[in-house]
């Protein structure tokens, strides 16, 4: 039986793991994750899991790598500057079409920059985890029930795809307590006849590799690789539409953002403006289908993020022309308030609705 | 019964204010109220200074930041400097007049203060200056019933700290008749 809980979104995250399946855990400490780490340090020598803290984000992150390749649903966490060290292995795992979860807690960056919640990684999460033609799955939470579903989601559509699944979460949802429920899953992990584990010479054994030095050989891989993209992103874009049929502006944020937007929808409705919200839950794949859709009828978009506006193309290129993209953003770990993004949805409509 | 409540507990790290707004949540979740409790992580917890902003609602709860508390619990100087500004008209500040010896300067708002630390420290609850002022926001807002906030103390005191649980209630409830 699940209960509801106050849980951090940190929590929610690593209980919701657990319940997964998932018995090991790598990691290496830094705010605002760290939660995660010393959650899955008590609990999973309770389950017989695993948990090790590495000597270092790339270390753990290879020990990931390592971990699942035995077919074991296993996860590591960090947040924005540990996450760049795990980008190489990240690449590797892709390559390897590993399936595992990575969370990235975001602060503000770049460089070390600060602690506090930041949604800066947009691009390094959609566009560029690691070197090479690949994608990650990438889920967005805004709430803590969010984290704790979106993990169960993640750990599913990494194992249906055999590729690696990102959470992009923010130092505000996974450091605040809501009220969640760490559901049961409705799913079972699919067999995994690739791993490679021990056997007795019973079959031929298998081999995980990165390295494929016939480059029409690689050539073939990567594109087989993004046919399964193609799969992905049919099947799998996920979004939350919240007054946005008949609205003439349409917001569109994820995670934390996407909480200070409603309250700003709230706000401009009552001032009798037509504003709705598009939430990315999928940020790969990213939901173009919802916006082309409410692009048919809005007269303009603003894109709201904490960051300097790198979802913006993403935005543009779904609207694709048929009304303008506007954004307003805080970068650096500050948070967008509502009564900073409904004056900014004045702006727009003084701007674009003239 | 005050339905709706956002506010603010500020003060130095060690003085239990990040605990005052997780008993506070947790009472208003057991009344089946919609909670957001937000601490402050940044640099700020470690120059000493930290906060929680708690978000007590009858609808879900988008925004978990408190701009304009309804009440600010302020157990220290630059805590009091740092929000006073920022609490509604007609709004209630809460300081342990032990360690605040500021005023806020407004006058559209309620200030109460007790000598909390020295009050707990005279009637055996040493320490637990934070759960004194914690009776005193509820017994000045009512933002829960009593039997969700005895309960919600008894699930915020850790099993390893089980001899803290009376202590908690005992000075929850002399917060309670200060006001």
């Amino acid at each position: 039986m699940s209960e509801k809980m106050l849980l951090k979104g940190n929590e929610a995250l690593a209980r919701a793991a657990i319940k997964a399946g998932c018995k090991y855990f790598f990691g290496y400490p830094i705010t605002p994750q760290t939660e995660i780490g010393a959650y899955m340090s008590r609990e999973l020598p309770k389950i017989n899991g695993t948990f090790i803290q590495a000597e270092s984000e790339i270390a753990a992150c290879n020990m990931l790598f390592g971990c699942a390749a035995t077919g074991k649903r296993a996860m590591t966490a960090s947040s924005s500057p540990g996450i760049s060290l795990k980008t190489e292995c990240i690449s590797y795992m892709a390559a390897c079409d590993i399936p595992a979860v990575i969370v990235n807690v975001q602060r503000g960056g770049p460089g070390l920059g600060s602690i506090q919640p930041s949604q800066s990684d947009y691009w390094q999460a959609t566009r560029a985890a690691g070197h090479g033609d690949f994608h990650l799955i990438v889920l967005a939470p805004s709430t803590v029930q969010e984290m704790a579903d979106f993990t169960q989601l993640a750990f599913d559509l990494s194992d249906k795809y055999r590729t690696p699944a990102m959470i992009l979460a923010d130092g505000l949802i996974g450091q605040m307590m809501e009220v969640a429920e760490i559901k049961e899953p409705t799913t079972v992990p699919p067999e995994k006849p690739w791993a490679v584990t021990g056997h007795n010479f019973k079959r031929k054994h298998n081999i995980i590799n990165s390295l494929i030095l016939d480059a029409q050989k690689l050539e073939d891989l990567n594109i087989e690789r993004f046919k399964k993209y193609d799969i992905i992103k049919k099947n799998e874009q996920r979004s939350e539409s919240y007054l946005a049929d008949d609205a003439d502006i349409v917001l569109v944020a994820f995670g934390a953002s996407a909480r200070m937007s409603k309250e700003a929808v709230d706000m401009a409705r009552a001032n009798g403006i037509k504003v709705g919200l598009i939430k990315p839950i999928t940020l790969f794949p990213y939901p173009e289908n919802a916006i082309k859709k409410a692009a048919e009828t809005a007269k303009c978009f603003l894109t709201v993020e904490m960051n300097m506006g790198q979802m913006v193309d993403d935005v543009r290129l779904a609207v694709n022309g048929k009304c303008p993209v506007d954004f307003y953003g805080r970068t650096g770990g500050v948070i967008p308030t509502p009564d900073e993004i409904f004056e900014a949805i004045k702006r727009t409509v003084a701007k674009e609705m003239k | 019964m005050m339905s709706n409540l956002r506010f603010i507990s500020a003060g130095f790290g060690g003085q239990g204010v990040l605990f005052i707004g997780k008993v506070a949540a947790n009472a208003a979740m057991l009344d089946n109220m919609h909670v957001a409790w937000l601490p402050s992580y940044g640099p700020e917890m470690r120059g000493g200074t930290a906060n929680c902003s708690v978000c007590i609602s009858e609808k879900p709860i988008n925004s978990p930041i408190v701009p304009h508390p309804d009440v600010l619990i302020a157990l220290n100087n630059p805590s009091l400097e740092k929000f006073s500004g920022s609490v509604k008209t007609n709004g209630i500040i809460i300081c342990d007049k032990d360690i605040v010896t500021l005023t806020s300067g407004r006058n559209d708002v309620q200030e109460i203060g007790a000598y909390a630390t020295e009050t707990a420290e005279k009637n055996g609850v040493k320490g637990l200056a934070n759960m004194i002022i914690l009776g005193m926001l509820y017994a000045k807002t009512k933002f829960c019933s009593e039997n969700s906030l005895f309960e919600a103390i008894k699930i915020c005191t850790p099993k390893r700290k089980a001899e803290m649980l009376e202590l908690n209630y005992k000075a929850v409830k002399f917060g309670m008749n200060l006001v």
